[in-house]
């Protein structure tokens, strides 16, 4: 089987900014018959299964599923945090940025000190920070509160210095899991405004997973619907609703309940008891 | 709509920001002061109490009339005393604290060494300090070493503990964090698990003072050097003349040492509690 991933750039040269590949039309992602194999033999739980998916540079793709659908799983590989049991996953960039649900900021550090990190970790020398800090604050709307500390800042507030941490990477790819998730109705519709407006303005590849199907198509130029157990492609919508676009339009409901419907059905089929046959496999309960 | 958009941000985030007004610095010093001396006067007034009863004669367990005058008359002595007995006591500490967090740091960093020599420094602290005095006088003799040797021994694996405890609780999340921005190996260790166990080290060198103090002052009874006349010794000669107010009072200066120093460590544990988002503000 094939085995392989690669990433263009490698941790060797770390300030340099992606330029590999830039332009030639190469996709920033692209994943052929990728599979991941939770534990072995018996017990083995397959997470991903023969996923092929190819994400061009600048676009902005949703991965939709239930839980259980591996999208973490997926979004762990090309971050580069796991490897896949089979399969090839090719990354462009040379490192890719990533966000989590919660914002994990380092809580000893300030706004500016968590922002500064990463940009001190990309190898950027210290009078380049200071001002890089201060662009990427004003960026996402925090540069008021760059000696505050992450404690004293509300969720929404976090995921944004969360979001400049990544954007300090300088990264042509930005992946992010479930990012607004734990956020409140309003501050997350401000953040779809502010990342859609952000991603617009840059030439920036955005891998988005979500199990919220408005926030999808809010987003996405293109949203990937996972099965559940194991993962696989279950459907492709390319969005075609002109930008900047809001949640709570007509069109983004229409296709929204559509795809419901579809994440429904899915789901639906894990409610039926697993024939008699697959129960020995279970190990005789 | 770029305008509103900013506008609709900055509302949100001065509304999620807002906090009530905290009562003023002179009322905060207050509230945490009166407590304290609160307790001084019920401690003074409940011995004064015992010695009214008539348990014991006056002259075996004088009242705080005739002992707290002892303080001032005879300061010059207890200040001498402190000095020896402090000095020890920062001298054997830090030593403490670099074994303790060498051993600690080693053993936080191999798994190997974890399992081999973990649960060993966790059964050293069952270890009453007291017991280490013969071994240590048999070792050294009556001298400073030995003295030093049971500070160290009893201070050490705390603070050892307390720092592979913080790096055990370092938040996955964290380390996650610091890995996608290219943080590895040692520099991973530096920026983000060292600051991140800072919290639980800092209550490891407490509790290693609190071994210390307590070593010391056992070791002082026992060892005692000609010529130095530290807490323990006046203690002890104290009893022998027998001069009890000096006894009482001598107890009163321990005592307070050991307030001011909890006093000092618990500041700075809260300080650092307070900057990590650690301190539930609305039980402030």
């Amino acid at each position: 089987m094939v085995n392989a991933i690669t990433h263009l750039d490698d941790d060797r040269f770390p300030n340099v900014v992606d330029t590999a590949g830039e332009g030639d039309g190469s996709p920033a992602v692209s994943l052929a018959a990728v599979s991941k194999v939770f534990g072995s033999a018996a017990s083995a739980i397959p997470a991903l299964d023969h996923i092929s998916l190819t994400v061009p540079r600048g676009e902005f793709l949703c991965i939709l599923g239930a839980s259980g659908c591996g999208k973490s799983t997926l979004l762990n590989l090309v971050a580069g945090l796991d490897r896949p049991t089979s399969g090839t996953l090719t990354v462009a960039t040379e490192r890719p940025a990533l966000m989590f649900q919660e914002a994990a900021l380092f809580p000893w550090l300030t706004v500016q000190g968590n922002v500064g990190l990463a940009l001190k970790l990309a190898g950027v020398d210290q009078a380049a920070r200071q001002v890089r800090v201060r662009e990427l604050l004003q960026l996402v709307h925090l540069d008021e509160f760059a000696d505050r500390r992450p404690h004293e800042l509300s969720g929404g507030m976090r995921q944004r210095v969360a979001l400049a941490r990544a954007l300090a990477q300088r990264s042509s790819l930005l992946l992010m899991d479930e990012p607004f998730g734990a956020l409140d109705a309003m501050t997350r519709d401000l953040l779809h405004d502010e990342l859609e407006a952000l991603w617009s303005t840059t030439d920036l590849t955005v891998v988005f997973v979500t199990h919220n199907v408005r926030e999808a198509v809010r987003l996405g130029d293109r949203v990937i619907l996972l099965s559940s157990r194991p993962g696989r492609i279950a459907e492709e919508y390319p969005i075609d609703i002109p930008r900047p676009r809001r949640i709570d339009s007509p069109e983004v409901a229409a296709l929204a309940a559509e795809i419901t419907d579809r994440l429904r059905a899915q789901v639906r089929r894990h409610a039926s008891p697993p024939p008699p046959a697959h129960r020995s496999h279970d190990g005789g309960q | 709509m770029a305008t509103t958009f900013d506008a609709d941000l900055a509302g949100l985030d001065a509304l999620e920001l807002f906090v009530e007004p905290g009562p003023s610095r002179a009322a905060r010093i207050w509230s945490a002061t009166w407590p304290k001396l609160g307790a001084i006067g019920l401690a003074l007034f409940t011995w004064q109490c015992v010695v009214w009863s008539h348990w014991k004669p006056e002259f075996v367990l004088p009242g705080p009339a005739k002992v707290l005058p002892v303080l001032w008359n005879d300061a010059g002595t207890y200040l001498d005393a402190t000095r020896v007995t402090l000095g020890r006591a920062l001298a054997g500490f830090a030593i403490a604290v670099v074994i303790g967090t060498v051993l600690g740091a080693v053993i936080a960093r191999s798994r190997i060494l974890r399992s081999a020599v973990g649960a060993m420094v966790t059964s050293l602290m069952t270890m009453p300090s007291i017991a280490w005095f013969p071994a240590a006088i048999v070792l050294f003799g009556l001298t400073e070493s030995s003295i030093r040797f049971v500070i160290v021994i009893g201070a050490a694996p705390s603070i050892a503990n307390g720092f592979i405890a913080g790096v055990d609780n370092t938040p996955p999340v964290l380390m996650r964090a610091a890995h996608v921005l290219g943080a590895r190996g040692w520099k991973a260790f530096r920026l983000v698990v060292l600051p991140a166990a800072l919290p639980t080290y800092v209550a490891g060198l407490k509790q290693g003072w609190a071994f210390a103090w307590r070593s010391l002052l056992a070791g002082e009874l026992l060892v005692q050097i000609a010529g130095l006349a530290s807490l323990g010794r006046q203690l002890d000669v104290a009893r022998q003349l027998p001069d009890y107010p000096a006894l009482y009072a001598t107890m009163i200066v321990i005592l307070a040492i050991g307030l001011v120093a909890d006093a000092l460590f618990s500041g700075v544990e809260r300080r650092i509690r307070r900057r990590y988002g650690l301190v539930d503000t609305a039980t402030r």
